[in-house]
C-alpha cells in the first residue's frame, strides 16, 4: 500500500502548497520551452493516431457517420471507469453538485447502462462533468506550467501531466478493485479514450491534420479549450478585428 | 430548459414588426448602439440558415457555396480576412487585399462548411447576450441527441455600419485565433510572399 501512503501524501503536500490563491492564474499565450522534443513526439502521435483511426485520407462526400454502436459502448464504458476518480477530484475541489451529478451518472449508468456500455443518463440530461487532477490543482491555485506532448497522450501542460499521475494514484478503483480487475479497468478506460478519439477523427482532420502547421494548431486548440473548461481563458484572448483600423 | 428549433416564426415576424416600427417614426433618432436583442436575432437567424443547408440534402459543394453566401451576409470577412493576415495587412496592396479577402471566405466555407456537416439534426439556442469590450457576445448552446451540448460564442459589431458577426468560439477554441495561426504559417512557408500565400490558400481547407 505504499502508492496510497504516496497519494496522500503527494495530495496533502499539494494542497498546502496551493497556499490561499483560491484559482489559478489566467493564462494566454503559450510557454513552451521544450517545443523541439514535443514536436517529435507530436510527429510519433499522429503516426499512432492514423494507425489505429479509419484514416480515410480523401474527403469524403458522405455526410460523417455517426460512431458505430460498438465503438460508442467501449466508449461509454470506458468513460463510466473513469467515474470515481472525477467524483473523487470533484470532492477535492470542493464542489458538492458535480460530485452529486456524476454519482448519479455512475449508478444510472452502471445499472440501467448495464454496466457502463450505454449512457442513459445523457439522454436524461444528466451530462455530468468530467475533471481531473490537474483541474483540482488549478483550483487550488497552481499555475499551468510549460505546455508539453506526451507519448501516447499527446498535448497537456507541465500541471495537468502532473495530475495525472496523481489520477492514477488515488484511482478510487486500485482500493475498490482486486489488482487484476483493476489493470482491466484501466486497459477498458484507454480503449475507451481511443473509441472516443476515433469518433472526433474528422474534427481533427480538418483542424489538426489538415492544417499548414499541425503542432501550432493543436497546441491553441489544447491550450484554448482547456483553459476554456477550466474557466481560466483571459479576456487577453478576446480579439478586436477592427483595431487594426 | 427546452431546446426548440431556432427559426421560430412568430418571433421572427414579432421582430420584423418592430423593426418596422422603428423606421416610422420622422424625428430623427440619434446614432445607437447594436443592441442585445438584434445581436441575438442576428445569431438566431445565422443558426437557422446553417441548419438549413446542413439538413438540405444538398451536395457537398453546393452546401459549401451556400455556405460561402452567408459568411458574405453575416459575417464582415474583409475585416476578420485582414485581421487574420495580421501586420502584413498594412504593406499588402488593395488588390491583393481583395484577393485575399475572397480566398479565405472560400477557404473558410470548406473547412468549416464541411464540419457543420457533423452538426445534423442538432438542436440550438440563442441563451442570451451581454457586452464584451467592443462587441456584443452571443452565447448559443448546440445540443446533439446522445452527447453533452457544448457553447458556442458569437461576436457581433455593428462597426461596419451593419451588424455582422466577427468571430466564432466554439467550445472554447477560438476561430480568429486559430486561423492567424494558420494564415501566418502559410505566409512564413512563402517568405512573406502574399500572392504565393494566397495561391495555396486557394487550394486549402
Amino acid at each position: 500500500m505504499a502508492v496510497t501512503r504516496f497519494g496522500a501524501a503527494l495530495a496533502l503536500g499539494l494542497m498546502l502548497l496551493a497556499g490561499c490563491s483560491p484559482l489559478g492564474p489566467s493564462e494566454s499565450g503559450y510557454n513552451d520551452p521544450y517545443e523541439s522534443t514535443n514536436r517529435a513526439w507530436f510527429d510519433n502521435n499522429l503516426a499512432l493516431v492514423e494507425a489505429i483511426t479509419p484514416g480515410d485520407g480523401a474527403q469524403s462526400a458522405e455526410p460523417p457517420a455517426q460512431p458505430g454502436p460498438v465503438r460508442r459502448m467501449v466508449a461509454n464504458f470506458g468513460a463510466n471507469l473513469g467515474l470515481p476518480s472525477v467524483i473523487l477530484n470533484d470532492l477535492l475541489q470542493i464542489r458538492p453538485d458535480r460530485a452529486a451529478e456524476n454519482t448519479v451518472r455512475l449508478v444510472i449508468n452502471t445499472t440501467v447502462g448495464l454496466g457502463g456500455l450505454f449512457d442513459p443518463a445523457t439522454r436524461a440530461g444528466v451530462y455530468g462533468r468530467r475533471t481531473d487532477f490537474g483541474e483540482t490543482m488549478y483550483r487550488w491555485g497552481a499555475a499551468e506550467g510549460p505546455y508539453m506532448v506526451l507519448p501516447v497522450i499527446g498535448p497537456t501542460t507541465q500541471r495537468d501531466a502532473f495530475g495525472r499521475i496523481v489520477d492514477i494514484a488515488i484511482n478510487p478503483l486500485r482500493y475498490a478493485l482486486a489488482p487484476d480487475e483493476a489493470s482491466y479497468a484501466t486497459a477498458a478506460r484507454l480503449a475507451g479514450r481511443v473509441a472516443e478519439a476515433g469518433a472526433y477523427s474528422e474534427l481533427l482532420d480538418a483542424n489538426v491534420i489538415d492544417t499548414a502547421d499541425p503542432y501550432a494548431q493543436a497546441r491553441l486548440l489544447y491550450l484554448q479549450t482547456r483553459r476554456y473548461h477550466l474557466g481560466s481563458d483571459a479576456e487577453e484572448d478576446f480579439i478586436d478585428p477592427y483595431a487594426d483600423f | 430548459m427546452t431546446h426548440t428549433p431556432i427559426s421560430d416564426p412568430t418571433r421572427r415576424a414579432l421582430l420584423a414588426g418592430f423593426a418596422a416600427a422603428a423606421a416610422l417614426p420622422l424625428i430623427p433618432t440619434p446614432a445607437r448602439a447594436l443592441s442585445q436583442g438584434e445581436a441575438s436575432q442576428l445569431i438566431g437567424e445565422v443558426m437557422a440558415e446553417v441548419q438549413g443547408i446542413i439538413n438540405s440534402g444538398g451536395s457537398e459543394s453546393q452546401m459549401i457555396a451556400r455556405f460561402e453566401n452567408l459568411f458574405s451576409r453575416y459575417a464582415d470577412v474583409p475585416v476578420i480576412a485582414r485581421s487574420a493576415l495580421g501586420p502584413p495587412a498594412r504593406a499588402a496592396t488593395p488588390a491583393q487585399l481583395s484577393a485575399f479577402t475572397d480566398a479565405f471566405r472560400s477557404y473558410l466555407a470548406r473547412k468549416y462548411g464541411r464540419q457543420f456537416r457533423s452538426f445534423i439534426g442538432a438542436s440550438t439556442q440563442v441563451e442570451g447576450a451581454r457586452q464584451v469590450q467592443t462587441v456584443i457576445e452571443v452565447r448559443s448552446t448546440m445540443l446533439m441527441r446522445g452527447e453533452a451540448p457544448f457553447t458556442v460564442l458569437w461576436h457581433v459589431s455593428d462597426r461596419s455600419g451593419r451588424p455582422l458577426f466577427v468571430n466564432i468560439i466554439i467550445d472554447g477554441v477560438n476561430v480568429l485565433a486559430a486561423e492567424r495561426q494558420e494564415i501566418g504559417t502559410l505566409l512564413e512557408r512563402r517568405g512573406g510572399n502574399i500572392d504565393a500565400m494566397i495561391e495555396d490558400l486557394r487550394r486549402a481547407g
